[in-house]
């Protein structure tokens, strides 16, 4: 165990590219750390520098506060758990266990009793005598990580592990991990682009855009502060409402009418350089059907009306789609959060909207329904650079 | 339906068994013919039958009672083995190499291996004969198994590095990770993954030398390192007047022997589908 630090670390790939910028790290002991980004942020690339996989081409590793740099990977006492599981196939179950502790040459009694152990935590004992090829996905999974805890490695990295499990059992797998996780108290580095996996798993979460880091903290804060619109659209499923607005006179005048600004928002913005335009973000949470709304709470907010395109039955509550005539609010952020979901190509039609609203709302379909927003939890952002400008940070 | 369906695989097995048996027939038959002939005896060895009428042994006791064709069994075998172990064990690691790193002058070594493999081998017996004469290499082992591996080496880089590419890479860096040295992964990760391969290869090149003919003719003069495919060629039979024919049939049966076991012996071990389990998708 030990902790891991990324002081300005850059990779640049032989051919030019710069997978990863100056990325800076502190990762305790114990901590279970997730980096999460789109495609091709550089998530892989990171942590296979950590592993000694790839090479740090400027900037330092350390890990137990030892420079790491030009270890060779078997010289950092890390494991790590593959995205496509690496098993070795022609090792059974118990072999490929065991074989970092022969490498290791651990003498046999200890490596049977170890693998026992991790067989057990796994709950893979009865499978201990069988090829790899003749596992379900799960199975397999939970080889690669008996692989991994085995030898009580300083720090454990996971590259998307569960991303090839279907959803069922990777929320299953998810709860198993996290619990493994706090059970052998080791750090834990782990890659996804599920955001989900980001929000329930990490102590906390490193959002990642383009090879640099956006935002690192504990989720709920992430959630709640995002630094600045792509860590805002990126966090949270349904992603972030974002419209644009006007700041004028401490109003805020959008598609969904004019509000004025709380004193917590006035508050925040003060000191900041706000623009005149702004874009606007609110959480699908803090609607609610005007209806459902008490008086004493309706006045801390505004409301607009509107036909509701799409409503969504989820049970505990339901998410209705708005489409606001006005301009979509743009960014260069929000066009590579709309490119990595693959909506980029949805004809704008104007600004839409969706919000999470009571099951016991009578909105219906192809109706106006009028809809109450909590102005309170406004995020305001630069359209320019992204940044919010109602971070408390 | 099942009745249906039933009658309708049976007589596409029945179709099947039969073209398979056609030629499955066809390839054998001059096979057979060989081993008949090779028990025939010498008064009925141009009768025409296909049985032999009168059965004997003495062909096989013939030849195994000269000395020329049991030294040039062991020669063969002696050959044959220690190029086509070398020629793997080069094979291999060049293979590995080009299937795996990108070092300068990787598409030179392909090029000019290939270039190898192409280039006709009777044009280079005379040179080699003289270079060979030269150097003391004429008509010994060694004299053999250089211009074997030369034209080996090639075959084995290719049929190998088509089996590194099929190895998933991630392989490799998980055995990294788990301590190995780049050696330890080959050996115990690698290695065992590309066996297949590497029995696939031993197979066509102990072929390839066991067969040759060419080099074995212009490079050999005397028993010590004379082959069968030669040894064959020199058969007079017992005097000047008697037809070797039965004796030549009986060698060829022999030599084709060894090259049976071996592919039998490698056969078992080059199990399709080794690597699956390994990665998902
Ligand atoms: N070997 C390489 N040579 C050159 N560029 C590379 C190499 N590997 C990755 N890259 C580039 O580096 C960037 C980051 O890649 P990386 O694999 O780290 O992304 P990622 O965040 O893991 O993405 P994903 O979620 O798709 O796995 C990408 O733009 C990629 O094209
Ligand atoms: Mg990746």
């Amino acid at each position: 165990m030990a902790e891991i630090v990324l002081d300005s670390v850059t990779k640049q790939y032989p051919d030019g590219a710069v997978a990863v910028r100056d990325v800076d790290i502190e990762i305790a002991d114990g901590e279970f750390i997730i980096l999460v980004g789109p495609s091709g942020c550089g998530k892989s690339t990171t942590l296979n520098m950590i592993a000694g996989l790839e090479d740090i081409t400027s900037g330092e590793l350390r890990i137990g506060g030892e420079r790491v740099n030009e270890r060779a990977p078997k010289d950092r006492d890390i494991a790590m758990v593959f995205q496509s599981y690496a098993l070795y196939p022609h090792m059974t179950v118990k072999e490929n266990m065991a074989f970092p502790l022969r490498l290791a040459k651990v003498d046999d009694a200890t490596v049977e009793k170890k693998v026992r152990d991790a067989a057990e935590i796994l709950d893979l004992t009865q499978h201990l005598d069988r090829k790899p090829s003749n596992l379900s996905g799960g199975q397999r999974q939970r080889v690669a990580m008996g692989r991994a805890i085995v030898r009580s490695p300083k720090a454990f990295l996971m590259d998307e592990p569960l991303s090839n499990l279907d959803a069922k059992l990777r929320v299953q797998m998810r709860t198993s991990v996290s619990r493994l996780q706090k059970q052998l108290g080791t750090t834990t580095v782990y890659v996804t682009h599920d955001q989900t996996e980001a929000m329930t798993l990490g102590d906390r979460v490193v959002v990642m855009r383009g090879g640099a880091v956006q935002q690192i903290g504990a989720p709920q804060f992430l959630y709640d502060n995002p630094a600045n619109l792509f860590v805002a659209g990126f966090i949270g499923s349904p992603a972030m409402n974002f419209v644009p607005a006007a700041l004028e006179d401490g109003t805020l005048r959008s598609a969904l009418g004019d509000v004025p600004l709380t004193d917590r928002v006035r508050g925040l913005l003060e000191g900041t350089e706000a623009p005149r335009e702004v874009i606007m973000g609110l959480r699908p949470e803090h609607f609610e059907d005007a209806r459902l709304v008490e008086d004493h709470v309706r006045s801390t907010g505004a409301t607009f009306t509107n036909q509701v395109d799409v409503l969504e039955s989820m049970g505990s509550d339901k998410f209705a789609y708005f489409s606001l005539s006005g301009e979509q609010a743009t960014s260069a952020e929000l066009a590579e959060l709309a490119a990595d979901a693959g909506s980029a190509d949805v004809p704008g039609g104007g600004v839409s909207l969706v919000a999470r609203i009571s099951a016991t709302s009578t909105a219906v379909v192809g109706e106006p329904a009028e809809i109450w927003f909590d102005a309170d939890k406004v995020q305001l952002f630069d359209p320019n650079n992204g940044r919010n400008l109602t971070y408390r940070g | 339906m099942a009745g249906i369906g039933g009658a309708v695989t049976t007589g596409r097995k029945a179709r099947w068994t039969v073209l398979n048996v056609l030629v499955v027939a066809y390839a054998l038959f001059p096979v057979l013919w060989i081993v008949s002939l090779s028990f025939k005896t010498k008064e009925t060895l141009g009768d025409g039958n296909f049985i032999p009428r009168a059965w004997t042994f003495d062909n096989y006791a013939a030849i195994f009672s000269t000395t020329e064709f049991v030294r040039a069994l062991v020669n063969s075998i002696g050959i044959a083995l220690i190029a086509t172990a070398v020629a793997v064990v080069f094979g291999t690691m060049a293979a590995y190499a080009i299937a795996r790193l990108d070092f300068p002058g990787k598409r030179l070594l392909v090029g000019v291996s290939l270039l190898i493999a192409m280039f006709p081998q009777i044009s280079l017996v005379s040179p080699l004969f003289e270079i060979e004469r030269g150097l003391g290499l004429f008509d010994t082992w060694l004299g053999l198994i250089l211009p074997y591996i030369t034209f080996a080496l090639p075959l084995a880089i290719y049929t190998l590095s088509a089996f590194f590419r099929e190895i998933p890479w991630e392989l490799e860096k998980a055995a990294k990770m788990d301590g190995a040295t780049p050696g330890q992964a080959f050996r115990r990760v690698i290695a065992p993954l590309a066996a297949p391969g590497v029995f696939t290869t031993a197979i066509l090149v102990f072929i390839f030398c066991w067969n040759d003919f060419l080099f074995a003719i212009s490079l050999t003069s005397t028993e010590s390192s004379r082959t069968v495919p030669v040894a064959l060629s020199f058969f007079t039979g017992g005097s000047q007047f008697e037809d070797p024919t039965g004796s030549i049939a009986a060698a060829a049966v022999v030599i084709t022997i060894p090259i049976i076991l071996f592919v039998l012996f490698f056969q078992r071990r080059i199990v399709a589908g080794l690597t699956s389990g390994a990665v998902k998708g």
